[in-house]
């Protein structure tokens, strides 16, 4: 009898060719109804590119130079084409490759987005384990309005609030930014990987790492609010279910501890569902950070993203958005493969 | 004959929507030791309610024991703590479940399950655990240890699994057993062969058994004694060979009619059936509603076990 496992490598490529394949789908989808909603909108490119004192011939040159004399189609051909060279065009208002843009503004949201999340497993897989194990005494009540309240209220009024109490009332936590301005002027900011606590921490330049930390804490904590709901109600869920079933008392019945029995039986029958939804609800936090990112001057893409729709510079938008589309299908296949990695599930 | 477990006014009841039932009421039950004890009764009975009692992995709520005694080498184990149970389950008391296809953990291998547990129960090394891990698939007679031991439950069959829970089940050199329909839930075909080494095994390590069915037929090929459990409480117990050579209680004679030969008219099973809205009567015998014997006094009053010669004892005013 041949084991099912030996079958299962060349099955589970197959599965992510699959998956990517239709990713690039999405995306083209993506880029092909972005560009022309961006296009639609009543708005004159080639005069933004100029500036606001060009002469009537000035802005005619800029639409031959930037190929908007051409129709729609060729110019949403030429943008695609462009695409698979990684050139996603200049922004109208710096004139700056939109690449090269992003790359500055990228690594300070990815930084925010992924040690929060990061967080919010670390804090809600236990507190849904606490929970499911004190089912309906204090510790579990406490939790639930926890989670509950952690992903229903609105985000930038937790952030406001949070701003309130930690800065304004106790002043132990600075307002917004990624560094204090003193900090930014006395010492010499490490870039290596652009993630700016990896980077000092690395570097091992600690009074700039523990700027960054403070830094971090309120932006961290609101973005992480609501995955730590969504993870602890899941596990809670999702563990409840499972103490009930026979396998885990056959556990009890071999002797084994109660430790044993939770956290390892028990859990881990529970993260599968858990970890897909995690993962599917980065999607979901990135967007959300965006608008953490005003209320706390975060130097990432949601202040990128907000100056770029205010102006309609359409290929500053494309590109955002893009990205926004590639980490969704991205997240989306990992929460795939995560799923087709139990081995019940057959690809 | 020294007494390994000794029951005694057992009454176990569960907390539901209408109010709380009485599912098991003992009077008293002892299994000495070195002696299989068989436990024989219809769905429903309270079989597997009393396996869980004796180790205490009732679901609690809903269940909860009202009163009693359970001693275990003298020591009442309703009075022990979670952590004393912790070094009894497994090491000195051991169950086979009813179910192999739940039992199991679908997310560890089969060996990361078995060593898991001598790991913990004997304090034996990785290395070790996994060469007493393939003696074990030895000993169930689980052919290529190596490879069953690394594959996932779902992908055993039935009768692999139950093996595999049986190995878990003796592996830790537990002195009593507890079997709860261990063949209940497999293929006919392979039924033969799992009873046969669960047999065995008794026989080469002298474990004491409480080994519950059923059916009489069944219980027979494993016990000495055997106790037919009706509604919770105990209507009939003797040898195997007074139960089922001169069945006393009406329950028993349509329990042992009941099983499917055809030398052996057919009778109604609708009529032993359990229905679920039929309530236990306040008072009286809890056999009575279904009983084609009953006289007015098994109505009024309820029957006590009573001895009716050799070993034998019936609960019936008739
Ligand atoms: N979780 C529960 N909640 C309420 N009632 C229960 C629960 N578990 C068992 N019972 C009741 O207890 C009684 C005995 O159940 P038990 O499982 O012990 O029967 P059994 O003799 O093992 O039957 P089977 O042969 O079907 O395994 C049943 O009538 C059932 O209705
Ligand atoms: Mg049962």
């Amino acid at each position: 009898m041949p084991s099912a496992r030996v079958e299962r490598k060349p099955k589970m490529l197959k599965f992510i060719l699959k998956r990517l394949a239709l990713g690039v789908l999405v995306i083209l989808g993506v880029v092909i109804v972005t560009f022309i909603m961006t296009r639609v909108v009543p708005s004159n490119p080639a005069a933004q590119w100029v500036g606001p004192r060009a002469t009537p011939e000035q802005i005619q040159a800029a639409k031959r130079e930037l190929g908007l004399d051409q129709p729609l189609y060729i110019q949403l051909g030429i943008y695609i084409k462009n695409l698979f060279t990684g050139n996603l065009g200049k922004s109208l208002k710096t004139h700056q490759p939109v690449i090269e843009e992003l790359k500055n503004y990228l690594p300070a949201t990815i930084e925010l987005v992924l040690l929060s999340t990061v967080i919010a497993a670390l804090i809600g897989l236990p507190l849904g384990v606490i929970s499911a194990k004190k089912k309906d005494r204090w510790l579990d009540h406490f939790s639930r309005f926890f989670s509950v309240g952690a992903v229903s209220l609105p985000t930038f009024w937790v952030g406001l609030f949070l701003q309130l109490i930690f800065y304004r009332w106790l002043g132990v936590l600075p307002l917004g930014g990624e560094l204090s301005t003193n900090i930014k002027l006395f010492y010499q900011v490490p870039h290596v990987t652009g993630f700016l606590l990896l980077d000092s921490l690395i570097t091992g330049n600690m009074v700039i790492f523990k700027d960054a930390l403070l830094h971090f804490i309120l932006p961290g904590i609101t973005v992480a609010l609501y995955p730590i709901g969504l993870v602890a109600r899941m596990t809670r869920s999702a563990l409840l279910e499972i103490l009930g079933e026979d396998y885990i008392r056959a556990a009890r019945s071999y002797g084994l501890p109660e430790s044993t029995v939770l956290w390892s039986y028990a859990l881990k029958n529970s993260l599968g569902p858990t970890i897909t939804v995690l993962t599917l609800s980065i999607g979901y936090t990135l967007t959300n950070t965006f608008l953490i990112e005003a209320i706390f001057s975060w130097p990432g893409i949601g202040s990128y993203i907000a100056t770029s729709i205010l102006s309609l510079d359409y290929p500053a938008i494309m590109g955002v958005t893009i990205f926004a589309a590639l980490a969704y299908v991205v997240l989306n296949l990992i929460a795939d493969i995560i799923i087709a990695l139990d081995p019940r599930v057959r690809l | 004959m020294t007494e390994l477990l000794k029951i005694e006014n057992l009454k176990v009841n569960f907390r539901t929507f209408e109010g709380v039932t009485n599912v098991l009421n003992l009077e008293s039950l002892s299994v000495a030791k070195g002696e299989s004890f068989g436990l024989v009764g219809e769905s429903g009975a309270g079989k597997t309610t009393l396996a869980y009692t004796i180790l205490k992995l009732l679901p609690i709520p809903p269940a909860f024991v009202e009163s009693g005694v359970i001693n275990f080498e003298g020591e009442n184990l309703l009075k022990k703590s979670e952590g004393e149970m912790q070094k009894i389950r497994g090491k000195k008391v051991s169950m086979i479940f009813q179910d192999p296809m739940s039992t199991l953990n679908p997310v560890f291998t089969t060996g990361q399950q078995i060593t898991r547990v001598l790991q913990h129960n004997q304090g034996l090394h990785k290395a070790q655990a996994k060469k007493r891990a393939v003696e074990l698939m030895n000993l169930v007679k689980l052919p290529d240890p190596e490879n069953i031991l690394s594959k996932y439950p779902h992908e055993l069959s039935g009768g692999q699994r139950q093996r595999i829970i049986i190995a878990l089940a003796f592996s830790c050199g537990a002195q009593f057993l507890i079997a709860d329909e261990p063949t209940r839930n497999l293929d006919v075909t392979i039924q033969a062969g799992v009873l046969q080494l669960i047999a065995e095994l008794i026989r080469e390590t002298n474990v004491t058994v409480l080994f519950i069915g059923n059916n009489l037929e069944l219980v027979s090929l494993i016990c000495d004694r055997v106790g037919i459990l009706h509604r919770g409480q105990l209507v009939e117990l003797g040898s195997i060979k007074e139960v089922a050579k001169h069945p006393a209680h009406p329950y028993t004679l349509t329990l042992l009619r009941a099983i499917p030969k055809e030398k052996r008219e057919k009778i109604d099973l609708t009529q032993i059936a359990l229905k679920a809205e039929e309530r236990l009567a306040e008072k009286g015998c809890r056999y009575a509603g279904r009983c084609l014997k009953k006289e007015k006094i098994c109505l009024e009053e309820e029957p006590a076990l009573k001895h009716i010669g050799g070993t034998h004892y019936i609960a019936c005013h008739l």
